[in-house]
């Protein structure tokens, strides 16, 4: 039985913002259930004292002093934006329709 | 989406029948030289879109490291919230689409917050002290700033289009959420204001935020939810976003708690639901529902590595704090030689500081609190706002005092003056010179109009020949009238007893 439904991906991809065809959704759900299937093998694999890690390596406190660095100037930060006005980016109505 | 009339019930009947939960969530924006994660400037104000880095933009393959006087602000803030401080904490990616974010998530703290179970004391103003306790303070960083164009009301309803500055993106934040409070009942509203003056004074005497709410440097949202009296089980809470001066705190509270009672006497169910707060009407309107927290799909942050705090750190940090608020207060108080109930009406007005530095500038404890409690609340209460937005500052006071105290003007005339500056036209001095309102204590000019009341009033005038000294009250108004108000009247007694020949 796979661990993850065709509810559960269709509902992921409705937040990711991605439009998924039915024949996409199938596909996924079945690769998605394998991998969630595997990653279920290694917490077997993990006894409840190994804390859960998001980095292989054991590096801790890595800090930046707070000093001013260098910045964009606007017309950088702007350079790529498919619109704008002034130095402000320009973006389509966020709410449609109400 | 048609705007109606909320149906509400008075907030006393209300709180006959029901008991108010509270909760807040206050976001204190940090006053370091960077960003949380990029050397760009933590600058108010700035041209839009210039203290950004491709960090700040969300850019491809750029890497946020973490700044470490924002860890130690957020550490420092914990310590005073008296929670206690993770050993060992992490940043999480918060996953959401929304053009305020350009990189499609905000990087906040899920599971293991800095700080933890702490608590503050709040002395509401019928004497008794109620704690609320922090479930939590997390570090995050806030987002860009969006204006709303078109439409007719400036909001994102009806809007054409966006506008987006990215220079707050990653300003460093420390979000601050309470435990569930029960137990305030009719004080509620009073308990939400004078809890995030609370947190506002702490988080300014630290000096780790300019905490202006104006600015929205603490920034709250205020969760209600009301319970049948004696229910076990809380009610369904709704979450007021955009709650940005004390006052609003105090009225958002206020106004929910009448909405939910008129919705559950209807035997309808709340909504649960982000509001968001209309200071113009002081009205919440519907937002979005909430969705569930599993939507934000919280992991950890793969560019970011733990924070591990060391016994030794903490301790420094904790040595760098100010006198605990409730210390630092009793001093306060006993410098001031103020009365236990006229301290809490100045802590519960949010002037405290304000008093400090008037004094702190010239002025006698009496003076300050004369001018902060008086007249300068009127003003605001007229006005509909916080003393702290209404534009007076100690310095105002020390100039308006020292030009009364110079004999320039008198004290109504002080109070007018206080006016205009509260209207914008500059300071006391400046209002003063501009609208010739300077007392007239020439004795050349006051001695015209003495003689002129004088030899209007030979009756007055025997009087106080005849040793009614009181009698001089009557030559004082028509005085007063040919120098438009602006008679010292102390000087002018003097002069007329002088002209009599009379020892004062």
């Amino acid at each position: 039985m796979s661990a993850i439904s065709r509810e559960d991906v269709a509902h992921l991809a409705q937040l990711a913002h991605i439009e998924m065809s039915d024949a996409e959704l199938e596909k996924m759900t079945g690769e998605l259930g394998v991998i969630v299937e595997s990653i279920a093998s290694v917490s077997e694999a993990a006894s409840a004292d190994v804390p859960a890690t998001s980095h292989p390596i054991a590096l801790t406190n890595v800090f930046r002093e707070d000093v001013v660095g260098t910045t964009l100037t606007a017309e950088e930060a702007l350079m790529n934006a498919p619109d704008s006005v002034d130095t402000r980016f320009r973006v389509p109505a966020i709410l449609d329709g109400e | 989406m048609a705007m109606h009339q909320e149906e509400l019930v008075d907030f006393d009947v209300a709180l006959e029948k029901y008991d108010p939960v509270l909760g807040f969530e206050v976001h204190v924006e940090l006053n370091t030289k960077t960003k949380m994660f990029s050397s760009a400037p933590n600058v108010f104000g700035d041209t839009p879109n210039t203290n950004v880095t491709p960090v700040c933009l969300g850019l491809p393959g750029v890497l946020p490291v973490v700044n470490k006087t924002a860890v130690e602000y957020a550490i420092m803030i914990g310590l005073a919230l008296n929670c206690k401080i993770a050993e060992r904490c992490g940043f999480a990616r918060k996953n959401y689409f929304y053009p305020d974010t350009p990189k499609n998530f905000q990087t906040s703290q899920y599971d293991d917050p800095v700080a933890y179970d702490g608590w503050i004391d709040i002395e509401l103003s019928d004497g008794e002290v109620f704690r609320v306790e922090i479930e939590r303070a997390h570090m995050e960083e806030d987002a860009g700033k969006l204006t709303h164009m078109g439409g007719a009301t400036g909001r994102i309803q009806g809007a054409d289009y966006s506008l987006v500055d990215y220079n707050r993106s990653g300003v460093p934040l420390v979000e601050i959420v309470t435990k569930t409070i029960e137990g305030a009942g009719k004080r509620a509203p009073e308990l939400a204001k004078a809890y995030v003056a609370a947190i506002r004074e702490i988080v300014k005497a630290l000096d780790v935020s300019d905490a202006k709410m104006e600015r929205g440097n603490v920034r709250c949202d205020a969760n209600v939810s009301l319970m049948l009296k004696g229910a076990e089980k809380f009610g369904t809470r709704t979450e007021t976003k955009n709650v940005n001066s004390l006052r609003a705190v105090d009225h958002a509270v206020r106004f929910e708690i009448e909405r939910h009672a008129a919705v559950l006497n209807s035997g309808a169910a709340i909504v649960q639901e982000t509001r968001h707060w209309h200071e113009d009407t002081r009205t919440t309107t519907s937002g979005r529902p909430k969705s569930d927290a599993d939507d934000y799909r919280y992991f950890p942050e793969p560019d970011l590595v733990p924070i591990i705090t060391t016994p030794e750190w903490i301790e420094e940090l904790r040595a760098r704090l100010p006198e605990p608020p409730a210390e630092r207060r009793k001093r306060l108080q006993a410098a001031w030689g103020y009365s236990d109930a006229e301290f809490r009406d100045v802590v519960n007005a949010g002037v405290t500081e304000q008093i400090e530095e008037t004094i702190a500038a010239g002025t006698t404890a009496a003076v300050a609190r004369k001018w902060w409690m008086g007249e300068i609340a009127r003003l605001a209460n007229n006005a509909d706002k916080d003393v702290a937005d209404l534009g007076v500052t100690p310095a105002t006071i020390v100039e308006l005092n020292s030009l009364i105290g110079a004999k320039k003007i008198n004290d109504k005339i002080a109070r007018q003056v206080l006016e205009f500056v509260v209207a914008g036209e500059g300071t006391p001095s400046e209002i003063v010179e501009k609208r010739s309102l300077a007392v007239v204590n020439d004795d050349a000019a006051l001695g015209a109009a003495i003689d002129a009341a004088m030899e209007a009033m030979p009756d007055v005038v025997a009087k106080v020949k005849g040793g009614k000294l009181q009698a001089i009250g009557a030559l004082m108004g028509p005085v007063m009238k040919a120098t438009r108000g602006q008679a010292d009247a102390g000087r002018v007694r003097e002069l007329v007893l002088e002209k009599l020949g009379i020892e004062g």
